[in-house]
């Protein structure tokens, strides 16, 4: 028998180790149609803000060498909106609801946390200090020790429940942020988000993105991705959510023996709607196959 | 309806001209309802340049048979290399995706602008509204003469009228500016139109003058096609909405056009 069962801290205990990537995953209804929600670990929705945004202009996704750019920038109706009008469609899920929220400015990370703090159906949320497509706030916050400390400790004081913190992997050394994360109060660290990257239509002489820059996802960033996870668990002591271009089964084992407690698809999410249960039964076979019994043997169980 | 995802057995492949072919996909399972306007999406196996799924309208529908067609005009890696599957192969699809054009009022007087491969989901349309109206005018324009594809079927569901713009086939210039527009617009009760955004507005344009109901069918680059991703976004009185979830069917109305 094989227990897939997976504990990150502060109450938040997964039945197994896949969630799913904000803003690739919608609200999680969106899904219904293509697999049983249930069958996850858990999953986490859209970038909330206090505030409605309406996102960047189009075009906000470009195609690249085994992944892709995109430039949304966050467009979603607001945390009211999702508190009144979503919230009571995802009480239904025995899955975990993870919340994804973002801010412009600290007392926006704070107002908008405590919309969720009384929320019994929302069993996590995770602060995205890594969004690489707003002009404010976002990504600045997590590519400073200083700031992130400041927003992280701010949350902290309004929210009792597991605190997951999203980090960037446009830094120098992101062992650095994940440790300040850590110090100011995070429960667990997911990384990484999106690459800072850029496409150029030729023939045109112009970016093929409205905002010129843009996150790269996919496979292309595994590496990348993989490296950091490595990282950033032997250098911190709370539990370490991997993500970053995982597609299947082997992919998301490789963070799991790099690290990663818990992993998170993304992308994969638009090829295969049905990824994310396809993972969740590839690891199970590859824990019989090498006589796991506790995800504890697979968790960092990296030889080296 | 519900979203499935599936393999489809590739029946036939139909090679219309040099750009254009056609591929009957046939389900082992009898096929959902299909709305005209809605799409499918395919999973580009073959090819490793091609990471995201490719949005195709879905041309015609065949329930006895269990098949839906699609026309594909090749233009990028992606649609290249759906060109070079062959019968009996298995595509990867999610279906039916999108919204649908709406229907007329009974015996209402249509007409359906379809430009260069935008003329895809006309034929699907031109067939579910043939129980509501008899007066279906299908107008069909593409650049050169030898890219008017498909005529004769599109003759047995409709009226059909042409425009190219070098003049080889039905009349010479823009779809706007075939006769039709001038002269029998005003008795047009909807238009429907799919083609590239240029044309699109030009219609837009003429149908707003003229107050007559239109809608448009969008096609942006999308990442998922299901309404997650929110890449496919484009600009409407209400906000951003996802040309895949939202639309692809847009009243021109609702647009910031």
């Amino acid at each position: 028998m094989v227990d897939l069962n997976v504990d990150l801290g502060n109450g938040l205990v997964l039945d197994n180790p896949v969630l799913t990537a904000s803003g690739t995953f919608g609200y999680g209804t969106e899904f219904d149609d293509f697999i049983d929600l249930n069958r996850l670990g858990g999953f986490v929705v859209k970038g909330t803000t206090l505030h409605h945004r309406e996102g960047n202009a189009y075009p906000r996704m470009a195609e690249t060498p085994s992944g892709m750019l995109n430039a949304v920038g966050l467009q979603n109706k607001g945390v009211k909106y999702f508190v009144d009008q979503i919230y009571p469609t995802l009480t239904k899920y025995q899955s975990k609801v993870i919340v994804n929220v973002s801010g412009s400015t600290i007392e926006d990370y704070v107002s908008c946390t405590e919309y969720l703090e009384g929320l019994d159906g929302i069993d996590a949320i995770e602060l995205n200090i890594s969004c690489p497509n707003v002009k404010e706030g976002g990504m600045a916050f997590g590519t400073s020790c200083a700031s992130a400390e400041k927003v992280v400790a701010a949350v902290r004081k309004v929210y009792s429940k597991h605190l997951m913190v999203k980090l960037s992997p446009n830094v120098t050394d992101i062992t650095e942020i994940a440790r300040s994360a850590e110090a100011s109060g995070a429960d667990s660290v997911s990384l990484i988000n999106t690459i800072l990257g850029m496409a150029i239509d030729t023939n045109r002489r112009r970016p093929l993105l409205s905002t010129v820059t843009g996150g790269l996802s996919g496979p292309a960033v595994k590496p990348v991705a993989l490296r950091m996870v490595w990282q950033v668990a032997n250098s911190v002591n709370i539990p370490v959510v991997g993500l970053g271009g995982i597609m299947n089964a082997q992919d998301a084992v490789e963070f799991m023996l790099a690290g990663a407690t818990a992993v998170q698809l993304g992308t994969a999410n638009f090829i295969d709607p049905q990824v994310t249960v396809k993972v969740v039964e590839g690891i199970e076979v590859y824990m019989k196959e090498h006589e796991m019994s506790s995800t504890k043997d697979l968790i960092g169980g990296l030889i080296l | 309806m519900n979203k499935t995802v599936q393999r489809l057995v590739v029946e036939k492949k139909e090679i219309v001209n040099k750009d254009n072919f056609i591929l009957s996909l046939k389900s082992p399972v009898p096929l959902v309802e299909v709305q005209a306007g809605q799409f499918l999406s395919i999973n580009v196996e073959k090819s490793k340049d091609v990471f995201l799924r490719r949005p195709f309208s879905i041309h015609d529908v065949n329930y006895g048979n269990n098949t839906l067609d699609v026309l594909i005009k090749s233009v990028g890696p992606g649609s290249a290399a759906l060109k070079e599957v062959e019968v009996g192969d298995l595509v990867d699809t999610i279906f039916p995706l999108g919204n649908s054009f709406t229907m007329p009022n009974k015996g209402e007087k249509v007409l359906l602008v379809g430009g260069g491969v935008g003329i895809a989901p006309m034929l699907y349309l031109a067939k579910v509204l043939q129980p509501i109206t008899s007066d279906i005018n299908i107008l069909l324009g593409s650049r050169k003469g030898e890219d008017q594809i498909l005529l004769d079927r599109y003759a047995e569901v409709g009226n059909v009228l042409t425009t190219t713009e070098d003049g080889m086939v039905g009349e010479k210039g823009y779809v706007t500016d075939h006769s039709f527009m001038k002269e029998r617009l005003q008795d047009v009760g909807r238009i429907y139109c799919c083609g590239p955004e240029p044309m699109m507005k030009s219609i837009a344009k003429l149908a707003e003058e003229k107050q007559v109901y239109c809608e448009v069918s969008l096609e942006n680059m999308m990442g998922c096609g299901f309404g997650v991703c929110l890449c496919c976004v484009t600009d409407t009185h209400e906000g951003h909405k996802c040309v895949c979830s939202d639309g692809p069917i847009f009243n021109i109305a609702d647009l910031k056009w």
